[in-house]
C-alpha cells in the first residue's frame, strides 16, 4: 500500500500551494463549476418540473429527456460544446455542457415529487378551497421536497464527476490533476487526486442525503425518501416467509 | 458530413471495439446484481449494508475509480481490465438496487401461494420470484447497459481505444463533426442495445408487455 502512502504525502505536500494549478484553487474551482451548473440548471428545471408534476402535461417529453440523457456521453459533449463554442470561452463551453447534464436529474426529481403525492392529499387541500397555486405550494411542494433533492443529489454527482472529465480541456478542477498526471506518468500525483475527488463525491452526497431527510415536513412519517432515485419503493413489502 | 463519409471503417471499428468493451461488463453486472440484490431484498441487516456500498461505489467520479483501481487490483493503469472492471462496478452499483425493488415488487399473496404448494426458497426464487420480478429487472439492466456504453468512452483518457477515441481525437485536431460522429453513434449503439433488450425481454417474458424504465 506504499502508492496509496505516497498519494496522501502528494496531498500533504507543499508544492501543492504553488505551481501551475495550486490544490486549493483546483478544488475551489471544482466546487464552483459544479455549484454553478447546478444553480443554473435547478432555476430552469425546477419550475419546468413542477409545472409537469402539476398539470401532468408534458410528462412523456419529460420521462423520454431523462431516459436518453442517459445515454449522452458526457465527456463528448464537453469537448463538443468547447470546440463549437471557441476554445477562447471554454468556460461558458463547459458550464453550458455541466448545466445540459444536470437538468434531466432535476427536472425528473421535480415533477416525480409533485406526482408521487397521493391523490387523496390533492383532493383534500382543493376541498378546503385552496386555489391551484395554493395546491401546488402548499401541498405538493412541500411533500415532493425529499424526491426533488434527490434529483438535486443526482445532478450534483453527476456534474462532480464531469467535472472531472473537464481536466481534459483546461487547467481547473481535481481531474487536471489526473488528465496531466497521465501525460508525465506521476502516480502519485493521479492516485492523490483520484482520493481528493472521492471525498469531495461522498461528502457532497453525504451532504444531500442529510439535506433529504431534513426537508420532510414534520408529520409526514412515510415521506422518507430513502434513496436517491425518483419514485422508489418506500417500504418493503412483508415477507412471507418470515411473517 | 465528409468527414464522417471518409472515416467509415474507422467509426465501424471503433464501435465494434466498444460494445466488445461493454458486453462483458454488462452481463457480469447482471450476474452479480443478482445475488447482491437478493440480499439486499431478503435480509434487513445485509439489505443496510449491500445498498450502502452500491451507492459509495456509484458516487465515485469514473476518472477517479480509473485511478483507484489499478494499485488495488495489481494491473497496468492503461490495461484494459481496468476500463472493464470499473465498468463492471458501476454495473453491479445501479444494477442491484432494481433488482432489490423488482424483487420487492412481488405481490407477496403469490410467493405465499408458492410456499402453500409446495415450493421450496430455492424453486420458488427460480420460478416465481424472479420471472414476476423479471419486468422491473429488465428495466434495470436497460439503464444498466445505456449507462455502461455512455461511460466506456472515458476509457480513451487511460489510453483504451473506443468511440471515445473521436472525441479526444476531434477536439485535437479540431474536427467538430468528429466529435459530433462519435456523440451520435454512441447514442446509437445505446438506442440499438436498448431495443434489443427490450425485445429479448419480450421474447422471454410473455407475461408482460408493459415495461418502464
Amino acid at each position: 500500500m506504499n502508492v496509496f502512502a505516497d498519494a496522501v504525502a502528494w496531498i500533504f505536500s507543499p508544492d501543492r500551494l504553488t505551481g501551475a494549478l495550486p490544490l486549493p484553487e483546483a478544488i475551489w474551482t471544482h466546487l464552483a463549476f459544479t455549484f454553478v451548473a447546478v444553480l443554473i440548471a435547478a432555476a430552469v428545471a425546477i419550475p419546468a418540473g413542477w409545472a409537469i408534476g402539476h398539470t401532468g402535461r408534458g410528462r412523456e417529453i419529460a420521462v423520454a429527456l431523462s431516459g436518453a440523457a442517459r445515454a449522452v456521453p458526457s465527456f463528448g459533449l464537453v469537448l463538443l460544446l468547447v470546440l463549437v463554442l471557441g476554445v477562447t470561452h471554454k468556460v461558458a463551453a463547459s458550464v453550458t455542457a455541466f448545466v445540459l447534464l444536470a437538468i434531466p436529474p432535476i427536472l425528473a426529481g421535480a415533477y416525480a415529487g409533485v406526482e408521487a403525492v397521493e391523490r387523496r392529499v390533492v383532493d383534500g387541500a382543493r376541498s378546503v378551497g385552496m386555489t391551484g397555486r395554493q395546491v401546488l405550494f402548499k401541498a405538493e411542494v412541500p411533500l415532493g421536497l425529499p424526491l426533488l433533492i434527490g434529483g438535486l443529489r443526482s445532478a450534483t454527482l453527476q456534474v462532480v464527476a464531469t467535472v472531472t472529465l473537464a481536466g481534459y480541456v483546461g487547467n481547473w478542477g481535481l481531474g487536471f490533476y489526473i488528465v496531466q498526471g497521465i501525460q508525465i506518468r506521476d502516480f502519485s500525483q493521479i492516485l492523490g487526486a483520484a482520493l481528493l475527488i472521492v471525498v469531495l463525491a461522498v461528502v457532497l452526497d453525504a451532504l444531500f442525503a442529510i439535506l433529504q431527510r431534513v426537508v420532510v415536513p414534520r408529520g409526514v412519517a412515510a415521506g422518507r425518501a430513502p434513496d436517491d432515485a425518483p419514485a422508489r419503493r418506500r417500504r418493503r413489502l412483508p415477507d412471507p416467509t418470515t411473517a | 458530413m465528409t468527414w464522417v463519409l471518409d472515416n467509415l471503417d474507422l467509426i465501424g471499428r471503433l464501435t465494434v471495439e466498444h460494445l466488445r468493451q461493454c458486453v462483458l461488463p454488462i452481463v457480469l453486472g447482471f450476474l452479480v446484481s443478482i445475488p447482491a440484490g437478493w440480499l439486499a431484498f431478503r435480509f434487513r441487516l445485509t439489505r443496510g449494508l449491500v445498498l450502502t456500498v452500491v451507492g459509495l461505489l456509484y458516487t465515485i467520479p469514473s476518472l477517479a475509480l480509473f485511478a483507484l483501481l489499478p494499485p488495488l487490483l495489481g494491473i497496468s493503469f492503461l490495461s484494459e481490465v481496468n476500463l472493464v472492471v470499473a465498468l463492471t462496478i458501476y454495473a453491479v452499483a445501479i444494477m442491484t438496487r432494481f433488482v432489490a425493488d423488482a424483487l420487492a415488487s412481488v405481490d407477496p399473496t403469490v410467493r405465499q401461494a408458492a410456499l402453500a404448494v409446495g415450493y421450496g426458497p430455492w424453486r420458488r426464487f427460480w420460478q416465481v420470484d424472479l420471472p414476476l420480478a423479471g419486468p422491473v429487472v429488465l428495466a434495470g439492466l436497460r439503464v444498466t447497459a445505456v449507462s455502461t456504453i455512455s461511460l466506456a468512452t472515458v476509457g480513451i483518457l487511460i489510453g483504451i481505444d473506443n468511440l471515445g477515441y473521436l472525441f479526444t481525437n476531434g477536439y485535437q485536431r479540431q474536427i467538430v463533426a468528429e466529435i459530433l460522429a462519435g456523440v451520435v453513434a454512441v447514442v446509437l449503439v445505446a438506442l440499438v442495445v436498448d431495443l434489443l433488450l427490450v425485445l429479448t425481454g419480450r421474447a422471454l417474458m410473455p407475461w408482460s408487455r408493459k415495461v418502464r424504465a
